[in-house]
C-alpha cells in the first residue's frame, strides 16, 4: 500500500526539488548512508496505524529536548557561574540582554513540560504494555533518560542560586551522607566543601551544560535505535509484523514520514506549543509550580527559607523520602528514606520482568487491572501534592499509606497482573 | 521515483501553506535569539556618553578619554601643527574623507577634521580603520622613520599612517581616515563625547 | 476516573489548607488596586520608593533609565530621582554595604530588585504581602528600632513612613482557647496614636502605588511579554494550527 506514497512526492511536495538535489544526493550517498538512514527510520519504518494521543508524547519530549538545547545555549553566554554573581546574571538576563527573558522562561517552563511530557509517556508505556518482549531495552534506555532528566533538573535548578536552589541541593547532596560509612565524606566530595557553595555551584554547572546532556542525547539515541529495532507497539498490543503484504510491508503499518511526522505529530506540537506559550507569556511562574517565589532571594547559607520543598516533578520521591521515619533492622530512618526514594525511581527499571499479564494492552486486560492503576496514578498524584506541602502528622500518614500502595504496585505485579478475566485479543489492529 | 503517480494537489497545497505559515513562525522565533547577542542594557549604559574635562590640555598635548571601551583621542594641536594640515595633500589618500562619509560628522568636514569654534582640538577614536589595533603617537617631525619627516601617527600592528587630523596616507593598509566621534562642547573646558545633541 | 481524581486531589487541598494557615494567624489585605501598570501611580510609587526605600535598600538589577517604561524621560529622573554624581544609566545601588547593614539592622536590608515576586506564600500574593506589611508597623519599646510588625514580627526595619502614616498601636485581646485551656494573645487591630501627614486613605493609596512600583520593577518586561503572548497564540491557533490539521486531513485520507 506504500508504494504509492513515495517519499520524493511528499517530502518536497515539489517534484522540481527532487531533480537538482538527486545530483548531489548521490554524490553523498555514495559516501555517507543519507538516504538509507533516511528510508530506515522514517519513510520505510513502518508504525502501526491505529496510533492514539498517547502516542504524541514521544515526539513533544524531543521537541521540548530541542527547546531546552537552543535556550540553554543562548543562557550559557550570559549566565555566571560564581557563587557572587549568579543570580544576578539571571536577573541580568531578564532586564539586561534582548530578549533574555523570553529566553530564560522557555527553559523554565521547558523545564517543568519536559516532565510532564516524560511522565505522561511513561504512563502510555505502562498503559499499553509498551515495555513488554521483546521492547525491554526500549524501556530500559527510556528509565536512564528519566534518570539524566532529574539529573539535569537537578544540577540545572542549582544555578539560579536563590534560596530554594541553594537549600535544595544542600538537602539532595546531604541524602548521599545518609549511606553508611563513606556517607559523610562522599557528601563532602560532591559539595567540595562543607556547605553548598562556589565549589558546588561550578561542577554543577559543568553537569548542567555538558556532561549530562552529552550522556541524555547518547541515550535518545539509543533508546530510538532501539525502538526501530523492534518496531512501535501499539494501542491493542498487537504485533504488526505478523501479518505482511507480498513485498513484506505491515498491512497495518504506515510510514513513519510523512504519516507521523507532518500529518499528526506535527498536530501535536502545534498544540503543544500553544499550550507553552500560554505558560511561558502569561503565567512563567506558575502559581509558584515553576518558578518557586522563594527562588527569587538570594542564596544565603545561614538561613533557611521556613518552608522548602523541591520543584513538583521531584515531591513524589521527596514524599517517600519523609514518609520512611522508623528504624528497621537497627539502620536509621534515613537511611531507609534515602534507600526508599532511591528504589521508588530505580523500580521502573524492573517493570519489563515484574509484568506477568498474558496481554500487553489495558484494552483487553480485566477491569481489575484498570482501577489498580488508577489507585497507582492517584497515589502518585497524592504523594507528589503532599511532597509540596510542610511536614505534617496527617500528611505523614497519607503518604505513608500511598508510599506502600506505590511499592505495592510494583512488587505485586508479578501476581495481580495474571488475576482476572482477560479479553480476546484481536488479530490485526483495530482503529 | 516518484513518476508512477502524479503529484497529489491538495496535499502539496497543504505542504506549501504549513511551510510557509511554518517558516514565518520559524523565523519570528529565530529573532530573540539573534538579537540577545546585540549590546545588553549594561553594555549600553557603560557605552553612555562621556563627559571629559580638557582644561589641562596643553597646546601639543594628547590625552585619552574611553568611550564605549574605545580610546578617544583628544589633540590640541599647536598654530605649527595646524598649518602642517593646510600644507599639502599630496600622501593623503581621502582628504576628503569621502570614502566612509559617516565616520566624519558634517561639523567635520574641513581641513582639520574638528569644529569650527575649536579648530585646534582633534577628537578621534584611536582605532585603526585597517583591523582594529590602536596606533601610536603623536610623534613628532622625524621621531618615526614610517612618517618620512612628517608629524602624525604610527599603527604599530600594520604600519598605516596618519597625519594629525586622522587622515589616512596612500598606500597603507588602512582604507579610511580615523572615525570622529559625535561631540560637542559642554563649556570652554569640558568635552562630551558619544553625543553632540543630534541624537547620534 | 478522571473525575474521582479530580475530587480526591480537591478534597485533599481543601482539608489542607486551613491547618497551614492557623500556624500563623496572619492575615494579608488585598492590595487597594493593582497600580502596575498605572503610569501615574507607578510614577508616585517610583518616588516613594526613591525617596524612602532607596537609602538602605538596593535595587542592584534596576537601571533608573529603565524608568523610560514608566513614562519618566532623562531629564525628570536626572531632576528628582538621581543622587548628585549617579548617571541615569546607573544600577539603583547604595553605599550601604552588607555588613553595615547588618550591624545596624541586625540583617542587611535586602535587595529590592524582585521583592514582590520573592513575597508570595501560601498566606498570598507577593503584593498583598507587601501591602499588609507597609501598613503594620507599630511601636513597641521593646524592640531596639522602637518599632515591630504584625506581618514580619520582631523585624529589624525601623517604620520609613511613620511621618505620612503616623504612629500606631497594636490591640491584642487575651483569649482562652477552647480545645487546650491555654491564653493565647490575640491580634485585635491597630490605633493611631498620632496621625501622619496623610489620612487613612490616602496613606494606603500611597502603599499601594510604591507596591505597584515594586511589582513593576520585578519584571519590567511583564506588559511587553503579555502584549506578544497574545500575538503569538493569535498566530499559533489561528494560522498554524489550521494548516497542521489540513496536513494530517490530506494525509490520513486514505488511511482505513
Amino acid at each position: 500500500m506504500a508504494a504509492g506514497k513515495k517519499e520524493p512526492v511528499v517530502v518536497s511536495g515539489l517534484g522540481a526539488l527532487d531533480k537538482p538535489a538527486s545530483g548531489l544526493l548521490t554524490w553523498v550517498d555514495a559516501r555517507f548512508p543519507v538516504m538509507s538512514n533516511w528510508r530506515a527510520h522514517m519513510t520505510e519504518y513502518y508504525a502501526p496505524k491505529n496510533f492514539n494521543f498517547w502516542y504524541f508524547f514521544g515526539s513533544l519530549a524531543m521537541l521540548v529536548l530541542v527547546i531546552q538545547i537552543v535556550t540553554g545555549i543562548f543562557l550559557v553566554m550570559h549566565y555566571k557561574p560564581d557563587a557572587d554573581k549568579a543570580f544576578q546574571s539571571v536577573e541580568y538576563i531578564m532586564r539586561e540582554v534582548p530578549w533574555g527573558w523570553l529566553i530564560r522562561y522557555m527553559h523554565s517552563t521547558g523545564a517543568s513540560m519536559f516532565f510532564i511530557v516524560v511522565y505522561l509517556h511513561m504512563f502510555r508505556g505502562l498503559l499499553y504494555g509498551s515495555y513488554r518482549k521483546p521492547r525491554e531495552l526500549v524501556w530500559v534506555f527510556g528509565v536512564m533518560i528519566f534518570l539524566c532528566l532529574m539529573g539535569e533538573a537537578f544540577f540545572g535548578y542549582l544555578l539560579p542560586w536563590g534560596q530554594m536552589s541553594y537549600w535544595g541541593a544542600q538537602v539532595i547532596v546531604n541524602l548521599f551522607g545518609a549511606i553508611p560509612v563513606i556517607g559523610p565524606d562522599l557528601s563532602i566530595w560532591i559539595r567540595g566543601d562543607y556547605v553548598v557553595s562556589d565549589a558546588t555551584l561550578n561542577r554543577f554547572f559543568s553537569f548542567h551544560v555538558i556532561a549530562i546532556p552529552l550522556v541524555l542525547l547518547g541515550l535518545v539515541a539509543a533508546h530510538i535505535l532501539a525502538l526501530h529495532e523492534v518496531g512501535s507497539n501499539n494501542p491493542d498490543g498487537v504485533d504488526i509484523n505478523e501479518h505482511k503484504d507480498a513485498k513484506g510491508i505491515p498491512l497495518d503499518g504506515i510510514p513513519f514520514h510523512p504519516y507521523y511526522t507532518i500529518g499528526h505529530d506535527l498536530f501535536a506540537a502545534v498544540v503543544f506549543l500553544i499550550v507553552f506559550s500560554i505558560i511561558v507569556f502569561f503565567a512563567p511562574e506558575m502559581g509558584g509550580y515553576f518558578l518557586e517565589s522563594n527562588n527569587f532571594i538570594a542564596a544565603d547559607s545561614l538561613k533557611t527559607p521556613p518552608h522548602i520543598a523541591p520543584v513538583w516533578y521531584f515531591t513524589p520521591y521527596y514524599s517517600i523520602l519523609r514518609a520512611m521515619v522508623w528504624n528497621f533492622f537497627w539502620i536509621d530512618a534515613k537511611v531507609w528514606g534515602v534507600a526508599g526514594m532511591g528504589a521508588s525511581t530505580l523500580i521502573f527499571f524492573f517493570l519489563p520482568w515484574l509484568d506477568r499479564s498474558p496481554v500487553k494492552s489495558i484494552r483487553y486486560r480485566p477491569s481489575l487491572h484498570k482501577y489498580i492503576y488508577a489507585v497507582f496514578v492517584v497515589c502518585f498524584f497524592i504523594l507528589g501534592y503532599l511532597g509540596t506541602l510542610p511536614p505534617s502528622p496527617t500528611g505523614q500518614i497519607v503518604s505513608q499509606i500511598c508510599m506502600v500502595l506505590y511499592f505495592g504496585f510494583f512488587l505485586g505485579m508479578p501476581w495481580w497482573s495474571r488475576m482476572g478475566q482477560f479479553k480476546p485479543v484481536p488479530d490485526r489492529v483495530t482503529m | 521515483m516518484s513518476n508512477e503517480q502524479s503529484v497529489d494537489k491538495d496535499r502539496r497545497n497543504a505542504v506549501v501553506a504549513t511551510s510557509v505559515v511554518g517558516g514565518i513562525g520559524t523565523l519570528c522565533t529565530a529573532w530573540p535569539f539573534v538579537n540577545t547577542f546585540a549590546p545588553s542594557e549594561k553594555a549600553k549604559a557603560a557605552g553612555a556618553p562621556v563627559e571629559v574635562d580638557i582644561s589641562a590640555v596643553k597646546e601639543g598635548e594628547m590625552i585619552v578619554a574611553e568611550w564605549r571601551g574605545q580610546p578617544v583621542w583628544i589633540l590640541k594641536r599647536s598654530p605649527e601643527m595646524m598649518a602642517s594640515l593646510t600644507k599639502s595633500k599630496e600622501l593623503l589618500a581621502d582628504p576628503e574623507s569621502k570614502r566612509n562619509p559617516d565616520w566624519t560628522p558634517d561639523y567635520c568636514k574641513n581641513d582639520f577634521r574638528a569644529r569650527e569654534d575649536h579648530k585646534e582640538l582633534f577628537v578621534c577614536v584611536g582605532i585603526c580603520t585597517h583591523l582594529g589595533c590602536s596606533p601610536s603617537g603623536p610623534f613628532t617631525a622625524g621621531a618615526n622613520p614610517a612618517l618620512l619627516g612628517e608629524e602624525g601617527f604610527v599603527c604599530p600592528c600594520h604600519g598605516s599612517v596618519f597625519d594629525l587630523a586622522g587622515r589616512v596616507w596612500k598606500a597603507k593598509p588602512a582604507p579610511d581616515n580615523l572615525r570622529i566621534p559625535p561631540y560637542k562642547f559642554v563649556s570652554e573646558t569640558k568635552l562630551l563625547v558619544g553625543d553632540d545633541g543630534k541624537g547620534a | 476516573m478522571k473525575k474521582l481524581l479530580l475530587t480526591l486531589l480537591l478534597a485533599f487541598a481543601a482539608g489542607h489548607a486551613p491547618a497551614a494557615l492557623a500556624e500563623d494567624e496572619i492575615k494579608l489585605d488585598h492590595v487597594l488596586a493593582d497600580q502596575s501598570t498605572n503610569v501615574q501611580a507607578l510614577q508616585h510609587g517610583a518616588q516613594i520608593f526613591v525617596n524612602y526605600c532607596l537609602n538602605c535598600h538596593g535595587a542592584a538589577s534596576m537601571r533608573y533609565n529603565r524608568l523610560h517604561d514608566i513614562g519618566l524621560t532623562d531629564e525628570q529622573i536626572k531632576a528628582s530621582l538621581l543622587f548628585s554624581g549617579d548617571k541615569v544609566g546607573d544600577l539603583m545601588t547604595i553605599a550601604l554595604t552588607k555588613k553595615d547593614g547588618k550591624a545596624w539592622f541586625g540583617a542587611a536590608p535586602p535587595d529590592l530588585s524582585v521583592i514582590a515576586r520573592s513575597k508570595s506564600s501560601e498566606l498570598g500574593s507577593g503584593p498583598d504581602w507587601l501591602y499588609t506589611y507597609l501598613r503594620s508597623f507599630y511601636r513597641d519599646d521593646s524592640r531596639p528600632t522602637g518599632w515591630n510588625n504584625t506581618v514580619f514580627p520582631n523585624v529589624g526595619m525601623p517604620h520609613v513612613l511613620y511621618e505620612l502614616q503616623g504612629t500606631q498601636r497594636a490591640v491584642y485581646k487575651e483569649e482562652k482557647d477552647e480545645h487546650e485551656g491555654k491564653t493565647v494573645r490575640k491580634f485585635e487591630g491597630f490605633e493611631l496614636e498620632k496621625p501622619g501627614t496623610l489620612t487613612k486613605l490616602q496613606y494606603d493609596e500611597t502603599v499601594s502605588d510604591l507596591v505597584g512600583y515594586l511589582v513593576w520593577m520585578g519584571e519590567p518586561e511583564a506588559a511587553h511579554r503579555k502584549q506578544l503572548g497574545v500575538l503569538v497564540l493569535i498566530f499559533l491557533s489561528l494560522l498554524l494550527l489550521p494548516c497542521a490539521w489540513w496536513l494530517h486531513h490530506v494525509y490520513w485520507k486514505d488511511v482505513h
